[in-house]
């Protein structure tokens, strides 16, 4: 009898890490660059095309990038939760545009030169903003993703938070929810700016 | 769903998934002409997981994602980078996670080790189990007492009688 309640044991065993690895999100990948200088970048402001900004120009400051797209559906979701942010919270929330026009996949990038590409991107970030709403402070816009690849970016929207000597702080993958807002990303903030 | 509709839904899977592979091969032009480098760049796609569609490599992957990182595989080839920098380039982002053979390290311990553990374990129990049952049947193999001979010639006559 006691044998039988070994292999009971094992089993129930198996089932409990079965059920908390299907518990898990595949996608929640720890990111590297937690504790890491954001990466450099220089790219084009959407309100202002002939300027340039980059991490450099918020060297000091507690600051959010949010990586996002008009073509990308979890970043309608997560809209309306920076929009409020952004009325509310006094931190500068940088948008990165990532691959407005290539990630949509309604292209064919072969046949579109570079400054098409360039001018549809702007005025579709631009459209998208003025119908949902702009949180942001500004927009840089990565035409060609090498900005994302850089911050590891491998599913929009994604947010990082970066503090005043420019190392990232924290990265979160997917829409922010109010939830994740309230209980993660609004106390480090906090922390961040003491 | 019965085996049948399983079969046949396997069958379309595996076809669509090839014809994928195949788009993908076509429609991404080789940026070098260089059989040396596609085969470098080859052997190390393989090597880099796709993080969209994570249980593929950047060589299967047809995703976004993956052609961007296969892009910069190639730009890295091109600029003479070692295999190892263009591995490196791609943890420093992604992690360990975008190696598809985990790395042996603390952390992956009982990943690497798990297997062999288990099968030591298992090995030791059969071993044990064995012994036990060997001394088990020598035990009851041995030859009647004289005392239990006759009681059981007593019984056998009793039974041949009736």
């Amino acid at each position: 009898m006691n044998r039988y309640y070994w292999i009971l044991g094992g089993f129930a065993a198996l089932v409990v890490l079965l059920a908390v690895g299907l518990g898990l999100n595949p996608r929640d990948v720890p990111s590297p660059l937690v504790g890491k200088p954001a990466p450099a970048f220089s790219l084009n402001v959407l309100a202002t095309p002939e300027k340039t900004t980059g991490p450099k120009d918020m060297q000091g400051k507690v600051w959010l990038l949010n990586v996002w797209a008009s073509w990308c559906v979890s970043c309608r979701q997560e809209h309306p939760v920076l929009v409020e942010f952004s009325r509310k919270v006094k931190v500068p929330l940088i948008g990165l545009n990532y691959k407005e026009v290539r990630g949509d996949g309604a292209f064919d990038m072969g046949k579109m030169p570079a400054d098409e590409e360039k001018k549809l991107a702007f005025q579709r970030a631009n459209q998208w903003l003025s119908q949902h709403g702009d949180p942001y402070t500004l927009t840089v816009m990565d035409l060609d993703g090498r900005v994302g690849i850089d911050y590891g970016v491998y599913g929009v929207p994604e947010t990082y938070v970066i503090d005043k000597a420019g190392v990232i702080r924290m990265k979160h993958t997917g829409p922010v929810s109010p939830e994740v807002l309230d209980k993660k990303i609004m106390p480090l903030l906090a922390e961040l700016n003491k | 769903m019965s085996v049948r509709h399983l079969m046949t839904a396997l069958v379309f899977a595996s076809f669509f998934g090839s014809t994928a592979a195949l788009a993908s091969a076509t429609t991404e032009a080789a940026l070098t002409t260089d059989p040396v480098a596609e085969k470098r760049l080859q052997k190390l796609s393989e090597e880099l997981r796709c993080l969209v569609c994570q249980n593929q490599t950047i060589a299967d992957s047809n995703a976004e994602l993956a052609q961007d990182l296969r892009r910069e595989v190639r730009t890295m080839i091109k600029d003479g980078k070692t295999d190892k920098e263009i591995v490196d380039f791609m943890v420093v982002r992604y992690g360990d996670f975008v190696l598809y053979r985990p790395p042996v390290k603390g952390i992956t311990l009982l990943l690497w080790g798990g297997p062999v553990a288990l099968m030591l374990l298992g090995m030791f129990a059969l071993q044990r189990y064995l012994r036990r049952r060997a001394s088990r049947i020598n035990t009851e193999d041995q030859p009647l007492s004289a005392d239990d001979a006759s009681r059981a010639e007593a019984l056998l006559k009793e039974a041949n009688q009736k």
